[in-house]
């Protein structure tokens, strides 16, 4: 578990987590892995139980994750979310502002590079649910 | 125009410091080209046949002469000393060094500008009408919208990694200057029963191999729900979208394959969930950005008279100047289309002149069109000829706006490592070839586009005559079509047949043209001539 970049407090879930179909089916598990075919919508019904969706990313150009992310996180989910699989150094600050908060790459980010890709832009266009304040907000007061 | 604030300015310096960051990883061999790839791509730098090729944004195709005099030192400092101007309105430098590419960005964030989401699978810089804010047909400026929308689409955590590029066009009048309906996203700015404005969305237009036109899925957005209407029809794309074949990955595909109707349904539903997300930004923000976007000071007294006793003057007039709202001013076009040149090309030189006429003649301000040339958007009639003057002796007066050899042209075989054939030099040849013959201006309105292969880039679907590069056995073939339309009454080009080596496919189009010229009634265009008689007379004439 050494490799997972993580930003939470709380504790890790220490099991492995189950497949959406497998998690709708007996609902006792509270780790999920939404791969990117499945609907995170599905599981919208079931957050209150679940403390970690691990989001895989078979290959980093397939993007329909940072949606998944975001679908959970408009619906109130506040569990864990976690990018795992090809998660490049240069996509990680769009996935924290997507919602991800752990992130299990499967080759391991140079330290400072990683650091570098979060703490890199002071701006952000858009609002989304990790509460930064949009340019236009500024703008507005 | 729009101005960068410091938090715009913080954006474009941040990206050029990543992109270094990045280049440096990438020279040091900490990254793969593989994994270099996509972060060069959102740059805008291509690797082609040979050397890295550039594309700068310009958004919704406007500059003032700073940003042009820039655009031209940099052709002179890390280019051949010129530059090509797009069909997407933007400019590419053909002949880049991975080293200095960070330093050119440098350069280009100096004067507000950028090459941020000029190629790769994200939202494209966004295009619109070159004539916007001048001409008298539209109901309101629409660069206002697409500045809104070029800020919501930069740098979208959500939308970087689409399952395709994706361009979005924003238009305000019921001439479709810009191809709108082409785009994955056409939006056109109209004005409800009510006197209220919004926003009409088209939603799955696109060209290369499978070209489709746009339907309309929503006639009336409101102004306050824009950015949150767009992000619905995004978000439903990023899902769903297509990402088994690359040729089926573009929205078209996604909205054909669901039917429109059913992509609306999920688009209305998503736009349901999104409303109470606050992700649309106040109007005052739009009301900020229209405040860049003022009527210039117009002199209210300028004659509206111009002397048209040099007869060569006269032509350019009547060819290359359009209406302006404003009485007394005229929207003068610059062809980037010299007999014999290749479309598109403007030398440093030239673009340090323009820039000057630009702000000596039009408020310091000109356009790129999607054809390929350049509009200086508010002339004074009275200072037309001058400007003309200038221009021709420049090399840039060629009166030939929407003739046959105002050809848009992609950079094919020459340049890009997709090609099949070469679209520059046969578009010089055609070029000659009606020079040569003097039927470009009999011929009136006839708009000819080559495309070095299926990916469209010379919108060859779109033209009243088409040329298609193919490979057939590893030799250069093309096909030609006829036929096609982007304005109001968007229409594809139909296949004539079987292709043609060059000089065939030049014989080709000149029989097309005799036919024209043969049959037409009236004032009819070759389009309109086309569209009554049909394919079968000229399939005749060009394979009888
Ligand atoms: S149409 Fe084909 S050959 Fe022409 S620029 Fe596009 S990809 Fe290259």
């Amino acid at each position: 578990m050494s490799d997972i970049l993580r930003f939470r407090e709380d504790e890790t879930v220490d099991h492995a987590s189950v497949t959406v179909d497998a998690f709708l089916e007996q609902t006792n598990s509270n780790a999920v892995r939404i791969e990117p075919g499945d609907d995170a919508r599905a599981l919208l019904q079931h957050l209150d139980q679940i403390k970690l969706v691990e989001v895989n990313f078979p290959v980093f150009g397939d993007g329909r994750g940072y949606s998944a992310a975001r679908v959970l996180r408009e619906a109130g989910y506040d569990g864990e979310i976690r990018a795992v699989g090809d998660v490049l150094v240069d996509q990680i600050g769009f996935m924290r502002r997507c919602g991800f908060d752990s992130f299990e790459p499967e080759k391991a980010f140079d330290e400072a590079d990683a650091k570098a890709a979060f703490e890199r832009w002071p701006e952000v266009y858009q609002p989304t649910t990790d509460g930064r304040t949009p340019i236009w907000a500024k703008r507005h007061g | 125009m729009y101005k960068y604030d410091q938090y715009d300015q913080a954006m474009v310096d941040t990206r050029v410091e990543e992109f270094r960051d990045q280049v440096k990883r990438r020279l040091e061999g900490k990254i793969s080209e593989d994994q270099f790839k996509p972060l060069r791509l959102m740059n805008g730098l291509y690797l082609q046949l040979h050397a890295y090729m550039l594309r700068v944004a310009i958004p919704y195709g406007t500059l003032n002469s700073a940003q042009m005099h820039a655009l031209a030192d940099i052709a002179d400092k890390y280019d051949r000393g010129y530059g090509h101007f797009t069909t997407r309105q933007n400019i590419q430098y053909n002949w880049i060094k991975l080293e200095e590419a960070p330093d050119l960005l440098a350069d280009l964030a100096k004067v507000e500008m950028h090459a941020i989401q000029t190629s790769g699978n994200c939202i494209r810089n966004i295009s619109s009408d070159q004539y916007a804010g001048a001409t008298a047909d539209e109901i309101i400026d629409p660069r206002p919208y697409a500045e809104l929308l070029r800020q919501w689409s930069s740098f979208h955590p959500e939308f970087s990694f689409l399952p395709r590029k994706f361009k979005i066009c924003v238009i305000a009048s019921d001439t479709d200057r810009a191809a709108m309906k082409l785009h994955d996203i056409g939006i056109q700015i109209v004005k409800n029963d009510a006197g209220e404005i919004g926003a009409r969305f088209y939603v799955g237009g696109g060209m290369g191999r499978t070209p489709m036109i746009a339907p309309m899925i929503r006639d009336f957005v409101p102004l306050d729900q824009l950015v949150t209407y767009s992000e619905a029809c995004l978000r439903v794309y990023n899902r769903y979208g297509r990402r088994d074949n690359k040729y089926k990955a573009r929205i078209k595909i996604l909205v054909h394959e669901l039917g429109a109707e059913e992509y609306t349904r999920q688009v209305e539903e998503e736009f349901a969930h999104l409303l109470d997300q606050g992700v649309e930004p106040p109007l005052a923000e739009l009301e900020r950005i229209k405040t860049f976007f003022p009527n210039p000071p117009y002199d209210k007294d300028a004659s509206d008279e111009i002397d048209r006793s040099d007869p060569d003057f006269a032509v350019w007039v009547d060819r290359n100047t359009a209406p302006h709202k404003q009485a007394g001013y005229a929207i003068a076009n610059i062809s980037l289309k010299p007999i014999g040149g290749i479309p598109g090309d403007a030398s440093t030189a030239q673009m340090h002149l323009m820039a000057e006429l630009a702000k000596d003649y039009s408020f310091d301000e000109c356009r790129v069109t999607h054809a390929q040339n350049i509009v200086l958007p508010d002339v004074k009639k009275s200072d037309l000829y001058t400007l003309w003057q200038k221009l021709d002796e420049a090399g840039l007066g060629t009166p030939n706006l929407d003739q046959i050899d105002d050809i848009i042209a992609c950079p094919g075989l020459d340049y890009c490592s997709l090609a099949n054939a070469r679209s520059i030099p046969l578009a010089q040849r055609i070029s000659e070839r009606y020079a040569n013959n003097g039927k470009s201006d009999v011929l009136g309105e006839l708009k000819l586009k080559i495309s070095g292969c299926i990916n469209a880039c010379g919108h060859h679907h779109a033209g009243h005559i088409g040329i298609l590069g193919v490979d057939r056995k590893g030799v250069e073939n093309y096909q030609l079509l006829l036929g096609g339309s982007e304005g109001a009454d968007t229409s594809l080009g139909k296949i004539t047949g079987r292709g043609f080596d060059e000089d065939g496919v030049i014989d080709a189009i000149e029989k097309v043209t005799d036919l024209y010229l043969d049959q037409k009634e009236d004032g009819e265009r070759f389009l309109d001539t086309y569209r009554r008689i049909g394919m079968e007379p000229f399939k005749e004439a060009i394979y009888e």
